[in-house]
């Protein structure tokens, strides 16, 4: 069976080459910090699963190190030049979308069928993770269709792994470290201490200024973990079942179907839903990393006062 | 109350712009240490919790192949392949594309799209090759509010299309959570209650675009004016 853990030794693969191009790159001037960042990150992936707790926690904190003091660089631009691009663009026309739309379109479609492949009675990949694995493989085959039809030489992939992902920087890893600071987040009970302060703070007797506390609280709150996952199970008992469902009498399916779509307006907003909002300015190269969350702003909070009214006309309604 | 420092942390560190990872491992290990675990331990949770998170960086496994057709031109043909639709404006590729991705999201189609496949490959340089073809060079301030535009499409349509599917994560999660609480709900009653806020999503979003191809004309008539 293909399970999470076959893709991330791919995964770790990966990154190490990324970080042995580094090494062997003179025009980047701070090459051993991109050498030893990527690195780091390579182990965490190949071993992992196996290293004891503490052994990871000092990688990530070496990561972290490198990465902040001094912090990283990049290699001399581009690999071709606009007009080399654009004549081989001409040359190529429409089949360089082939292998870009064979990744979205394979993962839907492994998605869908990995489901019912099974060998021996046991499914060939873990079926819990279907989603993942099927984006690696797509990706698998969308570079085998890419290399058979370029025929670029073989190291190309893994330069242009390496040009884009230091282009990326930094944060291509702050997702990742923000799910940690989740966990801590948990862990300390962060989401029980804002929950009871906004339980004391705030005028909760009128069914309106109620519905508005939970919306609003649901959407600042995911703003500060950054994961509307995170502050649903917290405001909702914290707020919703005692005051909205079990006072007021409203309806728990409406009041969490718009809940959880008012804690994703705050999503919308927050840095700390780095993958979304962070990474991208990153990947398009914009100077300003809250580039895409000032776009977003106004649509969040108009769509949040939407919420707010929704919630109010749909929940007591029956 | 003591544990509400790492919020305190990462508010301030974002603000003074110091580097974000450096500021959330502090943020991390100074909550972990208010909330009484030991050194130690902190280290350890900390460690635990990057491992188990390395799921979301799967998705950087599609940079060789997105390097490599970059490499042989893909932007520039996405420029010229939406250079000859003369129709095409920045708004309309992205209200095009808003709409395919909330209804393929809403059909728990979530993986056609994303920033690394999708918009850095092919939406940007089409909403940015759209308005290149009507003004031929644009202000570097336009190109990066196309982009974040760009971006910003993506996640919008994604957050308020997906949550239309019956098994998708929150509504499960939605679930789980309400039938540990003694309260059982239908998926399918919490998908359709997802779709009144989904059409103010695309309506408030979608008009908000109509208005991006005429800001995109003041910048570069402002540009044009000054000598």
């Amino acid at each position: 069976m293909i399970t999470l853990e076959h893709i991330y030794w791919l995964t770790g693969l990966m990154m190490a080459g990324v970080s042995i191009v580094n090494w062997r790159d003179h025009s980047n001037p701070r090459r051993f910090n991109n050498t030893a960042f990527w690195g780091i990150y390579a182990v965490t992936f190949l071993v992992g699963t196996y290293l004891p707790d503490l052994v990871s926690g000092v990688l990530v904190i070496g990561m972290v190190l490198v990465a902040s003091i001094r912090g990283l660089g990049q290699g001399r631009g581009e690999s071709a030049t606009r007009d080399e691009r654009e004549a081989s663009a001409a040359r190529w026309g429409n089949k360089l979308f082939i292998p870009a739309l064979a990744i979205p379109i394979l993962t839907v479609l492994g998605t869908v069928l990995f489901k019912k492949i099974t060998i021996g009675g046991s499914p060939l990949v873990d079926v819990k993770q279907v989603t993942v694995i099927s984006l690696a493989i797509a990706t698998l085959i969308a570079l085998t269709i890419g290399l058979l039809m370029l025929r670029p030489p073989l190291s190309a992939p893994i330069r242009e792994a390496r040009r884009l992902l230091d282009a990326v920087g930094w944060a291509a890893v702050l997702p990742q470290m923000l799910a940690a600071l989740g966990a801590l987040f948990a862990i300390a009970g962060v989401g029980n201490v804002v929950s009871g302060l906004a339980q004391r703070w705030i005028p909760l007797d009128h069914p309106s200024a109620v519905i508005a506390t939970y919306a609003i609280g649901m959407a600042v709150f995911t703003m500060i973990m950054g994961n509307a996952f995170a502050a649903f199970p917290v405001m909702t008992a914290g707020i919703g079942l005692p005051l909205i469902v079990q006072k007021f009498g409203g309806d728990p399916t409406i009041m969490s179907a718009i809940g959880m779509l008012s804690g994703f307006c705050g999503t919308l907003m927050t840095p700390m839903a780095a993958n979304f909002n962070i990474v991208p300015t990153a990947l398009l190269e914009l100077p300003d990393e809250n580039a895409v969350i000032k776009v977003q702003i106004p649509t969040a909070l108009l769509l949040l006062a939407a919420n707010v009214l929704l919630m109010n006309f749909l929940v007591f309604r029956h | 109350m003591l544990s509400l420092i790492g919020i305190l942390i990462v508010v301030v560190g974002f603000i003074l712009r110091i580097n974000p990872l450096l500021v959330v491992t502090i943020a991390g290990l100074a909550t972990g240490l208010a909330g009484g675990l030991g050194p130690l331990e902190v280290i350890a949770a900390f460690g635990k919790a990057f491992i188990t998170s390395r799921y979301v960086a799967i998705v950087w496994l599609v940079l060789p192949v997105i390097g490599l057709l970059e490499h042989a031109g893909l932007k520039e043909r996405a420029r010229t392949v939406v250079g000859r639709l003369h129709a095409a404006t920045t708004s309309r590729v992205l209200l095009v594309y808003f709409a395919l991705r909330q209804i393929t999201a809403a059909l728990g189609l979530t993986s056609l799209g994303g920033h690394a496949q999708m918009v850095r490959p092919l939406i940007a340089p089409m909403a940015e090759g759209a308005a290149e073809n009507r003004y031929r060079e644009l202000p570097e301030k336009t190109r990066f509010r196309i982009r974040a535009n760009a971006a910003a499409v993506d996640n919008i349509a994604l957050f308020f299309g997906e949550d239309i599917f019956i098994a998708i994560g929150s509504i499960l999660l939605i679930r789980g959570f309400l039938d540990q609480n003694g309260i059982q709900v239908e998926p399918t009653q919490l998908a359709i209650w997802a779709i009144p806020t989904a059409i103010c999503a695309f309506v408030i979003h979608c008009t908000r675009l109509l208005f991006l191809d005429r800001k995109i004309r003041n910048e570069i008539a402002e540009k044009a004016d000054k000598p």
